[in-house]
């Protein structure tokens, strides 16, 4: 037995060493004309992708730069801002959180410095529950994560059209995913950064869901898609897309989840025969799907639960 | 990593002849089995038997709300159930006495940390037969505070049922219930333990279909799902540890 667990020690031994240099290796991708954005994998969180599984991404205007979102760690922060300094010369104006999801706000220390806007319900989200975000992270990302601490922010940012760095930005005051999500749409480049209201390829994530709202937000920037000057979407996470198909794809995700969750509440269903549920195929070639679903079932199903099991009750 | 299957090999082939002599190889190989099985059991006879499953998430996502569904209907005629997690601060979850209804009981428990969860079914030839998963998890479910804890307003529907049966079809006899209450474990600072101890699923003639004694593990707003043979009209009489009580019928 002893040798076994020098071979395991050995195994443990060799992953962190074996040139992991905890360099996410941030290549940003021209989407149009002063927009671009660095795509994170379609994966969960890992020691192995240390939390790079999330779009951010940034705007170059005349007078500034506007980041959306930092992502998932100082370090991911501190390589975001430098790969940013690479392209242009030109400060950063302003840095927006999308949501209060740690992937998309634990690199704001590179930016404490700078203005850091997010809607009043992000704000209060990352103050309240920014630590124990942070905490997991660290748990399930482990040493990429050293040093990274919550830094929330400084301006809290509304519905409208607001003249930032040379760029007119629509912000979109949304929730669904969240109870607060902002979306931003460049006017100029028409470039929509949906936050993780919309996902492409990958299933959504739910801890915070509230289904009704995100249908409504869906349908706002699917709007937005049919507009003239709209030429590109990026969505939380997965592949930006030149079309509204990750909205679509989204919203028929979670119309399959909020029915079979329903479904099986009136079924009279247990949550372990809920859990054990087949994907439909339409989504089982979506990234990490099995892993979403069963995650969602806690989030969702005990919400179905009481809806079928009512008050059946008599005193 | 060929000495590493040879080592592996080795262990398979110690450990399986001696699972048929002995009930004291542990299949899920647990460092507290030993203690288990003195505390709970003392020197009375145990077997592993598959027949006793424990159904959960081998990966839990939220230590809060692990559900778990204990069937042990492949034994026939059980007394009393006990379920119990090796490495959780409280060790005991639930004790079950099904009489008219089967021996099968879904429910929801805190987990600590990863830990076996088993059953252990009492036939009446005196022999608990055991069957138990292991279950991964974040941890921290035993020593967060509940939700109520932090919100007062629960306390006006406290002991407050919810719940239904189903008739026909696949889940005929089906019984789900939903209780209103903290379920505080006490190991929490200032939050002492508050949780329901005791609750009785009768028919109407006040004949016992299931006896219930759930421990501090037991979730927050515990949801039941039990199996009646015939359904019918169902009683849940119950009370917690601080002596509130409820009486409650659940309409076929």
């Amino acid at each position: 037995m002893r040798r076994l667990f020098i071979l395991l020690g050995l195994f443990l031994v060799a992953v962190p060493g074996g040139g992991v240099d905890f360099d996410y290796g941030l290549e940003a991708q021209r989407i149009a004309d002063g927009v671009y954005v660095f795509i994170g994998r379609k994966e969960d969180f890992s020691t192995g992708n240390g939390g790079n599984i999330v779009n951010t991404g940034f705007i170059v205007g005349s007078g500034g730069v506007v980041v959306v979102d930092t992502g998932p760690s100082q370090r991911y922060g501190k390589q975001m801002r430098k790969a940013i300094g690479i392209l242009t010369g030109q400060p950063v104006s302003l840095v927006l959180n999308t949501h209060h999801h740690p992937d998309h706000f634990l690199g704001n220390q590179a930016f404490a410095d700078r203005p850091v806007g997010a809607l009043a319900g992000t704000r209060a989200g990352i103050e309240r529950d920014g630590n124990a975000f942070a905490e997991n992270l660290f748990r399930m990302a482990g040493d990429w994560m050293l040093g990274t601490e919550v830094h929330a922010p400084t301006v809290e940012v509304s519905e409208g059209v607001r003249e930032v760095g040379g760029r007119r930005l629509r912000f979109l005051a949304l929730e669904g995913h969240t109870g607060a999500d902002l979306a931003i749409y460049d006017e100029r480049s028409g470039v929509l950064f949906a936050g993780d209201l919309v996902f492409n390829g990958r299933a959504p994530t739910t801890p915070h869901a509230e289904l009704g709202h995100w249908h409504r937000a869906l349908d706002r920037l699917e709007a937005i898609t049919r507009e003239p000057g709209f030429r590109a979407l990026v969505p939380g996470h997965g592949e930006v897309a030149r079309d509204a198909a990750p909205i679509r794809q989204t919203r028929d995700y979670l119309d399959w989840l909020e029915g079979a969750m329903r479904t099986a509440a009136a079924n009279g269903m247990d949550m372990n025969e809920v859990l054990v549920q087949p994907i439909p195929r339409e989504f089982a070639g979506l990234a990490v799907v099995s892993s979403e679903y069963r995650r969602s079932v806690g989030h969702l199903f005990p919400a179905a639960e009481q809806r079928v099991l009512g008050h059946g009750g008599s005193h | 990593m060929k000495l590493l299957a040879l080592v592996l090999s080795f262990g398979l082939a110690m450990g399986s002849p001696a699972l048929v002599a002995s009930e004291s190889v542990d299949p899920l190989e647990s460092a507290r089995w030993g203690d288990m099985r003195k505390l709970f059991f003392g020197t009375q006879q145990l077997v592993f038997d598959d027949r006793v499953k424990v159904i959960g998430p081998a990966d839990a996502e939220n230590p809060m709300q692990v559900p778990i569904t204990v069937d042990a209907t492949a034994l026939g005629s059980v007394q009393e159930v006990l379920v119990f997690a090796d490495f959780n601060p409280i060790l005991q979850i639930l004790r079950f006495f099904p009489q008219r209804a089967s021996a099968f009981l879904g429910f929801r428990i805190k987990l600590q940390q990863s830990s076996p969860v088993r059953a252990a079914a009492l036939t009446s030839d005196g022999v608990w037969h055991l069957g138990g998963t292991w279950i991964n998890t974040v941890g921290g479910g035993c020593t967060a505070p509940s939700a109520a804890s932090a919100a007062p307003e629960w306390q006006r529907r406290l002991n407050e049922v919810s719940g239904r049966q189903w008739t026909s079809g696949p889940m005929s006899g089906r019984v789900r219930m939903r209780i209103i209450h903290p379920m505080d474990t006490g190991l929490v600072a200032g939050i002492p333990a508050f949780y329901l101890e005791d609750i009785e699923f009768l028919d109407p003639e006040d004949r016992l279909l299931m006896r219930v004694q759930p421990f501090e593990p037991v979730s927050e707003n515990p949801v039941f799902t039990l199996q009646q043979g015939v359904p019918g009209r169902v009683q849940t009489v119950g009370r917690d540890n601080n002596g509130n009580r409820f009486k409650t019928w659940i309409e076929p």
